[in-house]
């Protein structure tokens, strides 16, 4: 991998801590290890929680190449509430559109086009450099309001001793080694995660033999904002290849190239160049920004807490790109952690409330490792039965719509939902489906904005059309109610054909628990539930 | 539930059109063909879990 070897931004520059002079380690409630985009969401949210928080990287700052380009509604929602999206949007590229082909033929187009009513776009492309500082950026407007982050950029952790009460940590700096003691340590230290290792725990799943050189280039072309994914190509610049609009005139282009490659021939600019030629034509210029050479894997850890040691994003769980579910997903990941952990620190909730970090989140790692498999498995056939089928597939998905369902580039990350939860309390069957215990909040429009900004940093009762009292308090929470009447949108996402609906919204907006009428009992048990208090 | 009783209009008929489909082809496109024919099936058939009952049968016969 070529990235990291330059920085896009620095951010975070090394600077010397009072703790490097202390002859007995400074004590931390909090230390996350790595500041890329699940690191800095991670911070962010413990710390507008209130909770401090110190950020250790190995750099200073964002590393060259883009990597991640496609962010998700979920993803801009959960970043919104961590006070990072606008920048986000105001810079992305939002595309509906994709265009499927197979060799010269276009097979169909889709339009991701997502219903009316909310307040995020299903997806944007933004280079994750970008990503990354807007969430820096948040970090620093949150600091200047109080909120208790601090960011050490050169810091590497080189040693980690976990036990009963937190860990201690071994940090390399430029000016020598230090340690540290947290009662929590949270890894989000990536794909390789030296954490991990160190702690000799296993990151097991499939390698998939093949390489992607992944291409980003600068170029004033007039193609359309829309994903362009071609099946085996007619320009034969790789066993499929892909296009996709990123701000800045940036292009990322990728081509699969085949398992027995010579790297380094492969990464030479002319070559390069000649496949990028062959797939936009002799007439296009364009600068190369960035190029890279990936192998994918489908993996995850078996467990994702380790007593104090909890672990988060692509050190926890690997996908392939196809389906964007990597920083997405990590991104729930720390949506999911952050509440609880806040909880448990305060006292709020039992330890074991942790648990459920891990078991909610291997849900949404598995959903995502089968979904990503899946795409991988279809655009690169294992075998020759496999590639007749897919093959097939394409020969009819050209004419035949039912085909192409079946056609499988990606399927683009969605939300994962809690089914079967241990926090999930009692459901309504009037009610709709799609916003059933577990589920993610749909967003909706009401008079005073969008409703996914109007609940609560913490646990939230919605009510429409029903009675309830101004604020419950239970069991450490003093929760809000947001009274609404219906909507359109409410009616179709939360009130179905009940009468009246009383919502219980965790504070990650995920739904705990929803009744006709309320009924203060019922609440306050799914309260308890919901903060674990009951398993 | 997967039919595995007699369930054909006109079997003879059916089974000498399948054969007269794939007249003249080289094997591959006969392969080909048959995994379009698969899968147009399957759509027709659409039920996931007759589906698997189908393929499981097929698998050990
Ligand atoms: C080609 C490609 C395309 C992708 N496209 C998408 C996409 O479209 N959408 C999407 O959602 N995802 C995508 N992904 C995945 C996405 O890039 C990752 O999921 C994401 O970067 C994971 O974030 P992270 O914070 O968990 O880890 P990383 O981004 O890897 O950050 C880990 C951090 O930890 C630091 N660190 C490591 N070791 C130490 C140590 N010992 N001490 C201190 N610090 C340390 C590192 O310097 C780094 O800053 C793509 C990935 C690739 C390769």
């Amino acid at each position: 991998m070529t990235a990291h070897s330059t920085l896009a931004f620095t951010l975070y520059p090394y600077a010397r801590s009072a703790d490097q002079d202390r002859t007995t380690p400074a004590h931390h409630k909090v230390i996350v290890v790595g500041g890329g985009p699940v690191g800095l969401a991670m911070a962010l949210d413990l710390g507008l929680r209130g909770v401090p928080v110190l950020v250790l990287d190995d750099n200073e700052g964002v590393g060259e190449g883009s990597r991640a380009i496609c962010f998700s509604k979920r993803c801009l929602e959960i970043c919104d509430r961590l006070g990072a999206a606008g920048p986000m949007m105001d810079k992305g590229v939002v595309w509906n559109v994709g265009k499927v082909f197979h060799d010269d033929r276009l097979l169909y187009e889709f339009n991701l086009l997502p219903e009316g009513g909310h307040a995020f776009p299903a997806f944007i492309n933004l280079q994750q450099p970008y990503f990354e500082k807007y969430l820096h950026d948040a970090i620093l407007a949150a600091q200047a309001k109080g909120a208790p982050i601090e960011m050490r950029g050169g810091n590497r952790v080189t040693q980690v001793t976990p036990d009963a009460t937190g860990a201690t940590l071994e940090i390399d700096t430029r000016d020598g080694s230090y340690t540290l003691r947290t009662d929590w340590l949270i890894a989000c230290d990536g794909a390789r995660s030296p954490l991990r290792g160190m702690l000799g725990l296993g990151f097991d799943g499939r390698v998939f033999e093949d390489n992607f050189l992944i291409a980003d280039v600068r170029m004033k072309a007039d193609f359309p904002t829309e994903r362009w994914f071609w099946f085996e190509p007619h320009f034969k610049s790789g066993a499929s290849a892909l296009l996709h609009k990123q701000p800045d005139d940036v292009w990322r282009i990728d081509f699969q190239l085949g398992w027995d490659i010579d790297r380094k021939a492969e990464l030479d600019p002319a070559k390069i160049r000649a496949r990028v030629d062959a797939m936009l034509g002799p007439d296009v210029s364009y600068d190369l920004v960035w190029t890279s050479i990936y192998t994918f894997q489908c993996r995850r850890m078996d467990r994702f807490r380790h007593g104090r040691v909890l672990f988060a994003g692509d050190a926890a769980h690997q996908v392939s790109p196809f389906g964007a579910r990597g920083a997405n997903s990590g991104l729930q990941d720390v949506d999911n952690l952050g509440w609880k952990l806040a909880a448990v620190m305060a006292g709020q909730a039992p330890d074991s409330l942790l648990d459920t970090y891990e078991v909610e989140r291997i849900h949404g790692a598995d959903e995502n490792i089968l979904n990503s498999t899946r795409a991988t498995d279809f655009i690169t056939p294992k075998s020759p039965v496999s590639k007749m089928f897919r093959n097939a597939v394409l020969d009819l998905a050209a004419t035949q719509p039912f085909a192409r369902t079946i056609v499988n580039s990606g399927r683009l990350s969605v939300p994962c939902t809690y089914d079967g939860s241990a926090l999930n309390g009692p459901d309504s069957d009037q009610m709709p489906p799609r916003s059933r215990p577990g589920s993610v909040c749909p967003d909706a429009p009401t008079p005073e904005g969008w409703l996914l900004n109007r609940l609560s940093t913490g646990f939230t009762l919605l009510t429409i059309n029903a009675d309830a009292p101004e604020t419950l308090t239970a069991h450490g929470q003093t929760i809000p109610r947001l009274a609404l009447t219906t909507t359109p949108e409410l009616t179709a996402r939360y009130l179905g054909s009940a009468n009246g609906a009383v919502y219980l919204i965790r504070p990650d907006h995920h739904v705990a628990a929803r009744w006709e009428t309320y009924d203060e009992a019922a609440v306050t048990k799914a309260l308890a539930r919901a903060l674990g208090k009951d398993a | 539930m997967l039919i595995t009783t007699p369930n054909l209009s006109r079997p003879d008929d059916s089974y000498a059109r399948l054969i007269a489909t794939h007249e003249g082809l080289s094997e591959a496109e006969s392969h080909a063909l048959n995994a379009r024919l698969i899968l147009i099936l399957m759509n027709h058939i659409g039920d996931a879990d007759v589906l698997a009952q189908a393929m499981e049968l097929a698998r050990k016969a």
